[in-house]
């Protein structure tokens, strides 16, 4: 495996910094907006994001993680079931704009079944999608998102990881690719 | 990662991982079902035939409800108004339905090991509810389930299982998946109702109750199963309560304060007395509600099994 290294250290802050303003710039003091991380590798997106936006604003930030094991659209069509992760939506999406956040948007089918999963909460006002990576032209549904922290070209065999402070020790996004 | 196993027809087949990749997705399951929208689309491309030779209320209505709540196609068969009573063989009932795109069965049988031999002949995936006196797989995952859930964990724990063991999947389906998590467990019973050789699947044997209540943290107070006792086994039901049928008196009279736990229909006034079942230390409707998340657990596992 081939490493290259897309972003780290203080740009990697950088970039979380600015889609928080961009959001501030859409959402105001966010009394009316919700953050969702989607299980598994979007909730720590949207853990930091809720962090620094309470930072900036000083307000409290409802922020919730959202499982999509039981929306994939591959059950069956895999080599076993995907073991589910917790769902932590302790608030109302009723008529809230949601903001679905994932760390990378690489074929779009994740964003579909969050789109589906958050529905059993309610029918939120408006739903965006912000993402730390965008892995372009490489869509499988006509999904597209709203902020995005960087934009990646790459192949099918090669892989975009996303490390966080939090839970691997260094902000870091990593394209891997298979040496040949 | 998935289930060792194509068909769930006994605890015998599972090992621990097993058990507690059920337990994790059931977890997950139990928080679905707490929502306001209580349904999961994932098994929407499944059918699944409920086919009961037997009489079930519970087993049947949560199978139904976890099926339900999974979005699966679901048909339901009792054998009581079927062609079964015209004659026809359980192979070739079972095979009409498959004939219909079924994919999965969950069978409920009077005898012993219709779930194993159904699932040597037919292509479904086949869940044993219940085969007799053998097993009752999904009944002692969702009993161990609750334990686990009311004490964080089964192993180290002791648990007495009281009443008519003998004729019970319930006891022998309990004994298999709680020894295979780890808990102690011990069996409590007329001599009659005891079967001579338990003592080989690892479990203590006590004949009175209130010992055997003083050991445990939980007990398990299982129904003197009428229908299938052939000979008399005790001189009455009035005796048996009076030896094995638990009370508040007995109860609040232990060291300390046990779990109590039924897997229904409770016969009230024999096994357990109302104020008992009623009671802040009674899991009985706990244990249905875990009955329909640990169900879905079962079955998304088995039906997300690759070329299922």
């Amino acid at each position: 495996m081939q490493n290259l290294t897309l972003l780290d250290g203080p740009k990697f802050q950088i970039t979380i910094q600015r889609l928080c303003r961009q959001l501030i710039e859409n959402h105001n003091d966010f009394s009316n907006a919700i953050l969702i991380g989607i299980q598994p590798r979007g909730i720590y997106l949207a853990r930091r994001v809720a962090d620094e936006l309470r930072k900036i604003l000083n307000k409290p930030i409802l922020q919730g993680d959202l499982d999509i094991t039981f929306y994939r659209d591959d059950f069956r069509r895999r080599e076993g079931p995907l073991v589910p992760n917790q769902t932590k939506i302790d608030f109302i999406i009723e008529g809230k704009n949601v903001v679905l956040m994932d760390d990378v948007l690489w074929t779009g089918r994740t964003i579909r079944a969050a789109m589906d999963a958050m529905l059993a909460f309610g029918r939120p006002g408006k739903v965006e999608l912000l993402t730390l990576v965008d892995r372009r032209y490489s869509r499988h549904i006509p999904v597209t998102a709203d902020y995005t922290g960087i934009e990646v070209d790459s192949i099918a065999s090669q892989k975009v990881v996303v490390s966080w402070k939090e839970t691997d020790g260094e902000d870091k996004i990593v394209l891997l690719s298979e040496e040949l | 990662m998935g289930l060792s196993t194509r068909h769930l027809l006994g605890i015998k087949d599972l090992n621990r991982n097993d058990i507690e990749l059920i337990f994790n997705t059931a977890d997950t399951f139990k928080d679905v079902i707490n929502r306001p929208i209580k349904k999961v689309p994932s098994l929407r491309d499944v059918t699944i035939a409920n086919i009961f030779f037997e009489n079930s209320t519970r087993t049947r209505l949560s199978f139904e409800l976890a099926e339900r709540r999974l979005s699966a196609d679901t048909l339901n068969f009792a054998a009581s108004s079927s062609s079964v009573s015209k004659g026809e063989t359980l192979i070739d009932t079972v095979n009409n339905i498959l004939a219909m795109k079924v994919d999965m069965v969950v069978m409920r049988h009077p005898y012993a090991g219709a779930g194993v031999f159904l699932s040597k002949h037919v292509k479904a995936q086949i869940v044993n509810a219940g085969d007799g006196a053998h097993e009752h797989p999904t009944q002692a995952l969702l009993d161990a389930f609750s334990i686990r859930e009311k004490l964080g964990d089964v192993e180290g724990k002791k648990i007495v299982i009281v009443g008519d063991i003998l004729h019970s999947r319930v006891a022998l389906s309990n004994i298999l998946c709680l020894k295979q998590l780890g808990a102690e467990v011990m069996v409590c019973g007329p001599t009659t109702l005891i079967p001579k050789y338990i003592g080989s699947l690892g479990v203590k044997v006590e004949h009175d109750l209130r010992k055997a209540l003083n050991w445990c943290d939980v007990a398990n107070m299982l129904r003197i199963q009428l229908e299938r006792q052939d000979i008399k086994y005790f001189p009455s039901l009035r005796e048996y309560t009076m030896l094995y049928g638990l009370d508040k008196q007995i109860l609040d009279s232990l060291d300390k304060e046990i779990l109590v736990m039924h897997p229904g229909p409770i016969n009230r006034g024999v096994e357990i007395t109302s104020d008992v079942a009623d009671s802040k230390q009674s899991l009985i409707l706990d244990q249905v509600e875990n009955g329909v998340a640990v169900r879905m657990a079962v079955l998304y596992l088995l039906a997300g099994q690759s070329g299922a």
